[in-house]
């Protein structure tokens, strides 16, 4: 087992290096001017001589690379041009807020995609299981954007003056700054604290400010639906497929020769090896999340890392556009690998080879 | 991460492209011996089979339409999709639809779309629309499936060295989510729908890889390939008549299925505004520009979206149904 | 055993079929059988004629698309085919047991083998875990599994395939049952395992005294282990005698294909005997005797009315009976 482990983290370890080579070549290989392109078009040729010169832009190409490393290994993303500040200062800010709505979109899409899975599994061809497989199917061919969109309009529209109304945009009612959790309990303002305390919904949570965690959470939901639909569908399908797949093999019918009772045969036997694959699903589909993020952030108003991107990416503000992309790209990696590990984990055939 | 090493399944196809297993009871029960798809006509056999799930017949049919729509785009539309109206009729920016069969005005000019943003018809737009999507999604497979074919033939038979270093870059391209490293590759090349639907082709190259890689790695060991060389056939030949009818199978279900997510994925980029450059009619940047109206005028948000999901959920579960049309078991 | 002392089971007329898209399958036909109590019955066929069928329609395991749709089943008395599901768990494991032919994949992967068992003593005698442990181990030292301490703590896929099965053996008897159903048990072990389970499960037989219904394609281990026989062809019983009586005396001309085809070392033949032709379709069976086509008795003997009618299951000696014109009066 550890020699397996040992295995899958020396094969990351090129692949993050291909990740820094791509996201170092992304700002070298744009176009035009590279001081320009990392200052903006109003640089004069006097700062971008000094810029060049502190950049190490006018030395060969690899030793270029290797500042870019020694440079992103030591925290110093670059500067934003568009807002005068550091990179990794706007990431850590805005990381919280895309955490917060990926966990709501995995937790919407477990509760949901993983019930329904099982039911149309074991109900082999029954209405529900085709109901749920046809719900699936369009779940999981609807254009994310479209889906917020969507859900904007049903909620603060059509269902504008009922109870059941929803803000369509931002994270908190306006006006609304509750008191990051840790001044509510007299703790020092540590940086880890600060982090968890832009998430909204926890934060109110966490300070039991029930005004903020009802505004937040309101906020939450219509995203986190949006978002979290394509890996609903995507688990229920698997949790199904997986579960008609377990039923029919050998040992469920030795299961039930032993005169085991039906619910410990689907729960115990057929369901706890029929959930391993749901398992990886359910933690590959945080990489779907952080692409989706990208679009449901931009449409419903959130200050993640995804509409810092997407912002980025139309203004031009590279620096920007090269540190999200590598810190994604990098968690992307590193949440695969955790994945990799805790199916080897819980499948015993692996784990002792 | 799926790659190799990993026993993870693939989060987007997890059902594989093709399961393998032993034939149930009930195929010796018929009394026969079970007939490979070979021995009877692979298409044959898919196309029947496919035409009993009920869901593939939906597929087909829903993709047939689309095909025809976008066909007879031009007998279908009223008007040309990038025809501004302003000036020529009486109408203002998204105009509400005039439909004379509900009770519009006749002396208003019919618009069962209404009009968009910038004075064009929402309907005509919507049909041409669907020429933009079938060509950009199938377009951009067909270069990642040639693509990959070639980098998984090489990989594949090749092996040692060069199969580890395709094989890492594939790994590289599949750590970053899909959309970003498509967006990232667009902030390169710049926006159009070529440059789209190349961005997408370069992302969706690894799987097709993979599909031939793994369809060689098997078919090499093949008895009937040691005779093959041994009778001194060709290589190209033992590629074309062995391993490529292998995969053809897996990679005509992953293709599919990937153009719906090209689709998808196009549109999006579209969305961003990093696709088709305007007045080019497509749904995805349609959407986008209507997006900030969505309470005033959903119906101009809607329909594109809707047409997008029609055009992913046909290839979906056409996808779908030929996974298990080909499938080698019987049952189920 | 006479016919008129309760049989410890009696199968009456029993009919399963399989209810698949391409027609219906005959798997058990109108099968009729008698096992007493401590008698090891050997149930004979070829792949397909219908014998796991049969052990499945027993404990009522029979899955989709199958169904019991006639017959009687009666157990000690009690009619097995209208109890309710509540009713069969309690009896399977408990006092019927069954232990199948792949021995590694028939346990969970998840759970260890002393678990396993332990669950039998759980749910059959409420016992808690610990105690089951204690007595799971204490069954696997009883099927000859060394060092059961440890072995208990193993799960399946560190399991030989002998061993695999004591611990199948060790679960399916752990409860006590009276009767046994043992489908192929030692169709994929080695023939040396083969023999040591064989071995095991007679000594079991005679220390806990349960009959033992075992199916097997192998006329070897037929004739080694069972009291009585009966000979399965396409659905149904053509033959049923003592085990000395059937090799002695085979009538039905199946059997004596069967017996025929089996070298003996030592002696001397001008050529192996081969049943000619296939076993016919389950779906669409012609009609009369079932194995008309290959019989060459038939044609010796120019019995037309094998291909017209169906013989009866007649006794033509004591305690043997056989299915078969040869042997019965022709209707004129």
């Amino acid at each position: 087992m550890a020699r397996f482990v040992a295995r899958r983290l020396l094969y990351s370890i090129p692949v993050l290096l291909g990740i820094l080579l791509v996201t170092f070549l992304l700002a070298r290989v744009i176009p035009g001017d590279p001081c320009r392109a990392m200052l903006g078009e109003r640089a004069t040729d006097q700062i971008c001589d000094a810029f060049m010169e502190r950049k190490g832009l006018n030395e060969p190409i690899w030793v270029q690379f290797g500042i870019y490393i020694k440079d992103v290994f030591t925290g110093d993303l670059g500067e934003s041009f568009r807002f005068g500040r550091p990179v990794t200062t706007m990431l850590l800010e805005r990381l919280p807020i895309t955490i917060e709505l990926s966990m709501a979109a995995l937790t919407v899409a477990v509760l949901v995609g993983v019930p329904f899975g099982i039911i149309s599994g074991y109900k082999h061809n029954s209405l529900a299981d085709v109901a749920t497989m046809v719900g699936a199917n369009i779940g999981v061919s609807m254009p994310v954007f479209w889906l917020g969109l969507m859900l904007q309009y049903l909620f603060a529209v059509v269902l504008g003056h009922t109870f059941l109304s929803l803000p369509p945009s931002g994270s908190l009612d306006a006006g609304l700054i509750p008191q990051p959790f840790y001044a509510v309990w007299g703790l020092p303002a540590w940086g880890i604290f600060d982090f968890f305390s832009n998430m909204n919904v926890l934060n109110a949570a966490l300070s039991g400010n029930w005004e903020a965690f009802r505004s937040a959470a309101g906020h939450l939901i219509l995203p986190a639906l949006a978002l979290g639909t394509i890996p609903m569908a995507l688990i229920a399908r698997m949790t199904r497929s997986s579960l008609l797949d377990v039923l029919s093999l050998d040992y469920v019918r030795t299961a039930r020769a032993k005169g085991l009772p039906e619910k410990r045969v689907v729960v115990r036997h057929a369901l706890r090896n029929a959930m391993l694959p749901v398992v990886t699903v359910i933690g590959l589909s945080l990489g779907t999340l952080l692409g989706g993020a990208i679009l449901t952030e931009t449409i419903f108003g959130l200050s993640g890392v995804g509409k810092s991107l997407y912002d980025a990416i139309t203004s031009r503000d590279y620096a920007v556009v090269q540190g999200f992309t590598l810190v994604v790209a990098v968690g992307f990696v590193l949440v695969n690998l955790v994945v990799d590990l805790l199916y080897t984990y819980l499948n015993p055939k692996v784990r002792v080879t | 991460m799926t790659g190799p090493g990993s026993l993870v399944p693939d989060p987007l196809h997890p059902e594989g492209p093709l399961p393998t297993g032993p034939l149930p009871e009930g195929a010796d029960l018929r009394g026969e011996t079970a007939r490979l798809p070979e021995t009877r006509g692979l298409w044959a056999t898919a196309f029947r089979e496919l035409s009993h799930k009920r869901s593939a017949r939906i597929g087909m049919v829903m993709l047939g339409l689309l095909v025809l729509v976008a066909i007879f785009a031009p007998l279908i539309a009223p008007y040309e999709p990038t025809q501004v109206l302003l000036g020529k009729e009486d109408v203002r920016p998204r105009d509400p639809p005039c439909i004379h069969l509900f009770g519009c005005d006749d002396s208003k000019p019919q618009h069962i779309l209404g009009i968009d943003g910038n004075g064009r018809d929402e309907f005509s737009r919507l049909i041409y629309g669907s020429r933009v999507s079938l060509i950009a999604g199938v377009g951009s497979v067909a270069v990642a499936v040639a693509a990959g074919t070639l980098l998984g033939l090489l990989a594949g038979f090749f092996g040692g060295r060069i199969d580890n270093l395709i094989m890492r870059v594939m790994d590289v391209l599949l750590a970053f989510p899909s959309l970003l490293l498509a967006i990232a590759i667009i902030t390169v090349m710049g926006q159009g729908l070529i440059n789209a639907m190349l961005a997408i082709s370069v992302v969706t190259v690894p799987a097709y890889a993979r599909v031939v890689r793994s369809a060689v790695l098997t078919v090499r060991e093949n008895d009937y390939v040691a005779a093959d060389r041994a009778l001194g056939v060709s290589t190209s030949r033992i590629i074309w008549n062995r391993i490529l009818p292998n995969s053809l199978t897996p990679l005509v279900v992953q293709a599919t299925l990937g153009v719906a997510t090209a689709v998808l994925e196009i549109a999006a980029l579209s969305f961003l505004g990093l696709g088709v450059r305007p007045p080019t009619a497509e749904w995805g940047s349609m959407l986008a520009a209507e997006r900030n109206q969505v309470f005033t005028a959903p119906h101009l948000v809607f329909f594109p979206g809707l047409a997008i999901m029609w055009n992913v959920l046909s290839f979906n579960l056409l996808g779908d149904g030929l996974r298990d049309a080909l499938d080698p078991r019987l049952n189920r | 055993m006479s016919d008129t002392a309760p049989h410890l089971l009696e199968v009456d007329n029993l009919s399963t079929y399989y209810f698949t898209r391409d027609g219906v399958v005959k798997a058990v036909d109108g099968v009729d059988l008698r096992i007493d109590r401590g008698e090891i019955l050997g149930l004979v066929g070829e792949s397909g004629c219908g014998k796991s069928v049969t052990s499945l329609s027993i404990l009522r395991l029979v899955g989709e698309p199958g169904k019991i749709v006639s017959g009687s089943i009666h157990f000690e008395g009690e009619e097995l085919l209208t109890k309710t599901i509540h009713e069969m768990q309690a009896i399977r494991g408990d006092r019927i047991s069954m232990i199948f032919q792949q021995p590694v994949s028939s346990l969970n992967p998840v759970y260890t083998a002393g678990f396993q068992i332990a669950e039998v003593y759980e749910v059959h005698q409420n016992l808690k875990r610990k105690v089951g442990l204690e007595k799971a181990v204490e069954m696997l030292a009883r099927v000859g599994i060394s060092d059961p301490v440890r072995r208990a703590k193993s799960y399946p896929h560190e399991l030989s395939g002998g061993m695999a099965q004591r611990v199948m053996i060790a679960m399916a008897l752990a409860a006590g049952p009276e009767l046994l159903v043992a489908d192929e048990p030692t169709t994929a072990l080695d023939v040396t395992i083969q023999a040591q389970i064989l071995d095991l499960m007679r000594q079991l037989r005679a220390d806990m005294g349960m009959a033992i219904i075992l199916i097997t394609h192998d006329l070897g281990i037929v004739a080694e282990m069972a009291d009585r026989v009966a000979v399965m062809y396409a659905g149904c019983i053509v033959e049923e005698a003592t085990t000395d009586v059937l090799f002695a005396r085979p009538k039905h001309p199946y059997t004596v294909g069967l017996i025929g085809s089996v070298p003996i070392i030592g002696t001397r033949k001008e050529w192996l005997e081969v049943i000619p032709g296939r076993v016919p379709n389950l779906i669409d069976l012609p009609p009369g005797c079932r194995f008309a086509s290959r019989c060459r008795a038939r044609v010796d003997n120019n019995l037309g009315i094998c291909t017209v009618t169906e013989p009866d299951l007649l006794e033509v000696e004591p305690a043997h009976k056989v299915r078969c014109w040869l042997y019965q009066e022709i209707p004129s």
